[in-house]
């Protein structure tokens, strides 16, 4: 078994589905942290077989709308003082606002300088498309 | 201040109010010939299109207001760079109302959020037409007295046709409405509309291939264009184009009192014999758009009241 340090103050993201580590990694734009930052890819877990975890030292906030786009099944652990102070479940989000870029050639996106929006589709779930040309997302998750 | 960007943002009680009013413009044309005097409508044409923006100002005119605009974005400051959302700010200061055409899917959207007078979508690239959509629903009403407990058929290019797309989008929320999709395997309707819009609709959908085998059971037939320009492929265009032409001998197999519609313009899909059947009511169905325009510019300038709800 890998050791990694456990942290005084900041945030475990538990249970990502294994695989989509790295994404959530990206989206959360942790590369521009200049605190220590540890990905564990493929954890041995009781629940999935294997999961991913991230550990962040230092921050105790994180964006859920992003998280709950790429997993919503992720537990977020706040630790403070070495202790668990709060346990957050995040949410399929309702809307996705500069998450992710739209690929459709012909939206108005590609050519003005405006948010990108997606929003969450009826019917079928985890399925977000485009406010703007309605094109469904295809993020590859 | 509202806008009309997506055939849903009217509700169908506004819908009907909207008709209705187009209705009596129609009846009585007279009657509103002065209503907007001294107002201006712009059309920003940023994608060349004669038929929609001739109506747009036809309707203003008939109403006794005035135009001004362009006819390609080259004409336009978009050839100097300007963004969509510059080009309505400014606009907003020379008109009343906007209708926008533009290549970019969503550009109306964006102009309505910068802009301080009601924006009306003219269509967005492959995406939406709302003002096409209410002109089909008026002439269905027209020809056919109701829209609830008609079947309705859509035939020629399901998959690429925006005018289908938003049409089925609108008829859903009607009672009964009972849908034969014709079309050619490759240009068939898309999965999300059949998954996202008709099935949970509740409303009854069949998909077939062969035109004559619809004919005898639809009260209205939709005919749509195989459009060059959605191809990627010239030679798929060529081999499909043809697939699904309306001739008399295919028109004798519907009903006496069948509505044959057609977005226009048409170019080979309807037979010109089929012109002469009382049936074929498209071009009156262009006509009606005028009168569909008329009646949302007056509600959307606020010169007739209660048609819409506030924003």
């Amino acid at each position: 078994m890998l050791n990694i340090d456990s942290i005084e103050n900041g945030i475990v993201i538990d249970h990502i589905t294994a695989g989509r580590g790295m994404r959530v990694y990206e989206l959360l734009e942790l590369h521009k942290l200049d605190t220590c930052v540890a990905i564990i890819r493929n954890a041995r877990s009781s629940k999935f077989g294997k999961k991913d975890i991230i550990k962040i030292e230092g921050i105790t906030d994180i964006d859920l709308d992003v998280l709950g786009f790429i997993d919503d099944h992720a537990t977020v652990c706040v630790i403070r003082d070495g202790v668990l102070a709060e346990k957050k479940q995040p949410q399929l989000p309702q809307r996705l606002v500069n998450i992710v870029k739209c690929k459709n050639p012909r939206c108005v996106t590609s050519a003005e300088d405006v948010d990108q929006e997606f929003y969450l589709c009826g019917g079928e779930q985890h399925r977000y498309r485009c406010r703007y040309c309605e094109q469904l997302l295809d993020d590859g998750k | 201040m509202r806008h009309l960007i997506d055939p849903l943002d009217l509700d169908r009680e506004e819908t009907a109010r909207l008709l209705g009013l187009a209705q009596r413009i129609l009846d009585r044309p007279g009657d509103y010939a002065r209503r907007c005097e001294g107002k201006i409508l712009a059309t920003l044409f940023f994608e060349p299109s004669t038929r929609t923006r001739l109506s747009f100002e036809s309707a203003m005119l008939r109403l006794g207001g005035q135009v001004l605009g362009f006819s390609s974005a080259q004409s336009s400051s978009a050839a100097k760079g300007e963004s969509v959302a510059d080009t309505i700010r400014m606009i907003s200061g020379y008109a009343d109302i906007a209708a926008m055409r533009h290549f970019k899917e969503g550009a109306p959207l964006v102009a309505s959020r910068y802009s301080k007078i009601p924006v009306v979508n003219a269509g967005d690239g492959g995406h939406q037409h709302p003002t096409q959509t209410l002109t089909d629903l008026f002439m269905i009403q027209r020809s056919r007295g109701q829209i609830s407990g008609l079947t309705i058929g859509l035939c020629g290019d399901l998959k690429f046709g925006r005018t289908v797309h938003s049409l089925i989008k609108a008829l859903v929320r009607y009672e009964d409405v009972r849908f034969v999709l014709i079309s050619p395997e490759e240009l068939r309707t898309p999965g999300y509309i059949l998954k996202e819009v008709l099935s949970p609709s509740g409303h009854p959908f069949e998909e077939v291939r062969r035109m004559e085998e619809a004919m005898p059971r639809l009260d209205v037939l939709y005919m749509t264009r195989v459009q060059r320009e959605r191809f990627f492929n010239e030679e798929d265009y060529v081999r499909l184009k043809d697939s699904y032409i309306l001739t008399p001998e295919k028109l004798a197999l519907g009903k006496k009192e069948l509505a044959v519609l057609h977005p226009l313009p048409r170019v080979n899909e309807i037979h010109k014999q089929v012109d002469e059947d009382p049936r074929a009511l498209y071009f009156e169905q262009a006509r009606g758009g005028v009168f569909v325009r008329m009646a949302l510019i007056l509600a959307l300038l606020g010169l007739e009241p209660h048609i819409l709800k506030e924003a």
